[in-house]
């Protein structure tokens, strides 16, 4: 008996010590960074390396800032995730609202417009999508860089899944106290959503402020760069003596906002991951 | 289905209109001007433009710098898809042992979904910068030879699928826990009671019943490798050395955006839609194979 329970305390303990290890592994590469951050540039270039940080985060992260207009690109990226992650969010709430509550023709699409969205990832249209946004006279504008983005079959997915399983009650119970269906979708559907909306804020947040390639060709004044652009702009300036210190104290900062808005909404995230996965 | 509020005709057609728009404005269209065009080709200075049939793909299937993008993306994709899940797939294993502390861990290794693969190729190339990498320096420990992905083809090639991976680990994590915590625990106790060892269970039965879950990830994992790592790659080595990590995506930028040849590059969106496209039906056709295997 007693045996029986010291291997269970073994088990247990050589788990937990295998997945510490690797996670310290995963961690690694972005502890690397870090501590490059904080580095002097005589120190950012011993080697071997240095793994214990210095003292001149400050003044790395003020070199970096100045050098690619930082603080501009990082005010793009955040109005443009932002502004894509709330488009997306109530243009795929109207949508699984319709194919939800409604018995119409137009019900039809649903099979085909998520198969369109996950066949037609932007290399596939590239070239045509850039000449429209040219024909639109959109280059080096915001509209290039949230229109396009608006809608989410994730989204509407996400949306339908969570409006099929609304008991059929709550819907009759509006409309018997005389509620119209817009009326209904505001004050009963959307605060039952909070979860979800949550949960697709996460996902759409970081995936547009870390979207690259489209950013790339459709702005080209610095002005209207994002962040991402930034990581390029930093390494091109410095490609003859990378001088890492200064890049990584920018990189850090870069991808600061997605990791805060994942960890701080980590439940919600993981409820959508779970709702995805069971789809 | 009874419509839920009878009566209202207009109203869910009103609600859809955004959401089809905006799909068919910039989805649908430009794909369908992609195809369009890969069948014309216009001159140098825009002047012309004429109707050339097929020939930009035999050009595309006859320019060797195409085929060895091809072999490229192929290799870059399999190390990132098979290695990124295998190793994922193991963690998300250890992580629903019967153990405590299962959300910890969730969180624990969710967080590399957040970084852009710009990011992961940034901090990558600080590891095994020539000069100052700490990759670097440990394989010269061991080794004793200094790699260099600056010159080395196959090097930077490794080093950019494990910088893919690895971004792409927290994500995979997260739905293979998912998936593993749906597999009612009676069914793997029923093939152990009926004497099935360890391994043979996880193979018989727990493997079968994430299916869905693997091919999900397969689909996402394949256009992260295919598409999203444009980032990582460009900041991380711009398809060089010598092209040794140009995969399709990048040789299609570079053909529509830096040498212009607009028609040549929609040829190449058309050659791309139709390896998604393959994907995406192969992972409906499993995902929708989940009931007999569930219930």
């Amino acid at each position: 008996m007693r045996f029986r329970v010291r291997r269970r305390v073994l088990y247990q303990v050589g788990i937990h010590a295998t997945l510490l290890l690797i996670l310290m592994a995963v961690a690694f590469p972005v502890y690397f960074a870090v501590v490059m951050g904080t580095l002097s540039h005589q120190d950012a270039y011993a080697f071997p390396p240095k793994l214990v940080p210095g003292g001149e985060l400050w003044r790395n992260v003020s070199e970096v800032w100045q050098r690619v207009n930082l603080g501009r690109l990082m005010l793009n990226s955040t109005v443009v995730a932002v502004a894509v992650t709330v488009g997306k969010i109530v243009l795929s709430i109207l949508a699984a609202f319709a194919f939800t509550h409604f018995r119409f023709r137009g019900r039809v699409l649903l099979f085909p417009l998520s198969m369109i969205t996950q066949m037609l990832p932007l290399p596939v249209r590239i070239v045509p999508a850039y000449g429209l946004m040219a024909s639109f006279g959109w280059l080096n504008t915001y509209y290039a860089l949230i229109v396009p983005y608006l809608a989410s079959t994730t989204g509407l997915l996400l949306f339908r899944q969570f409006f099929l399983t609304v008991p059929d009650e709550l819907p009759d119970a509006a409309r018997v106290d005389g509620a119209g269906p817009l009326r209904y979708l505001v004050s009963v559907l959307l605060p039952l959503s909070k979860t979800n909306i949550a949960a697709l804020f996460v996902i759409e947040f970081v995936y547009m402020w870390n979207e690259y390639l489209w950013p790339l060709i459709v702005t080209t004044v610095p002005n209207m760069r994002v962040a991402q652009i930034g990581l390029k702009m930093m390494i091109t300036s410095e490609r003859t003596a990378a001088e890492w210190n200064i890049i990584m104290a920018g990189a850090v900062l870069i991808m600061l906002p997605p990791l805060v808005v994942l960890i701080a909404m980590r439940r919600q995230f993981a409820q959508g991951i779970a709702m995805q996965s069971t789809k | 289905m009874e419509s839920k509020f009878p009566g209202y005709r207009l109203l869910p057609y009103l609600l859809i209109f955004p959401s089809v728009a905006v799909i068919a404005v910039f989805l649908v269209v430009p794909f369908a001007q992609a195809v369009q065009q890969s069948f014309y080709r216009t001159s140098p200075f825009g002047t012309t433009t004429r109707f050339v049939g097929w020939d930009n793909y035999v050009q595309i299937f006859s320019t060797p710098e195409y085929l060895r993008s091809l072999v490229t993306t192929v290799g870059f994709a399999g190390l990132v898809i098979v290695g990124g899940l295998v190793a994922s797939l193991g963690i998300a294993i250890l992580v629903t042992r019967r153990i405590r502390g299962l959300g910890f861990y969730q969180v624990a290794f969710i967080w590399t979904y957040a970084l852009s693969p710009a990011v992961a190729g940034i901090i990558w190339a600080l590891l095994f910068d020539p000069a100052v990498g700490l990759g670097t320096y440990v394989i010269q420990l061991i080794s004793g030879y200094r790699i260099n992905m600056m010159v080395q083809g196959t090097v930077a090639l490794l080093i950019a699928a494990t910088a893919a991976a690895w971004n792409m680990l927290g994500y995979n994590i997260c739905f293979f826990i998912a998936g593993l915590q749906n597999v009612p625990k009676e069914f793997e106790e029923a093939a152990r009671v009926d004497g099935a060892g360890v391994w043979r269970t996880f193979w018989r039965v727990t493997f079968p019943m994430i299916s869905p879950t693997t091919a999900f990830l397969l689909f996402v994992n394949m256009v992260y490798a295919f598409f999203q790592v444009f980032g990582l790659i460009d900041v991380m080595t711009q398809g060089g050395p010598g092209g040794a990590t140009e995969i399709l995506v990048y040789k299609l930028y570079r053909d529509a955006f830096i040498r212009l040849r607009g028609n040549f590059a929609s040829a190449q969106s058309v050659v791309l839609f139709l390896m998604v496209a393959a994907a995406a039906l192969f992972q409906l056709r499993v995902a929708t194979r989940k009931a007999v295997y569930s219930r």
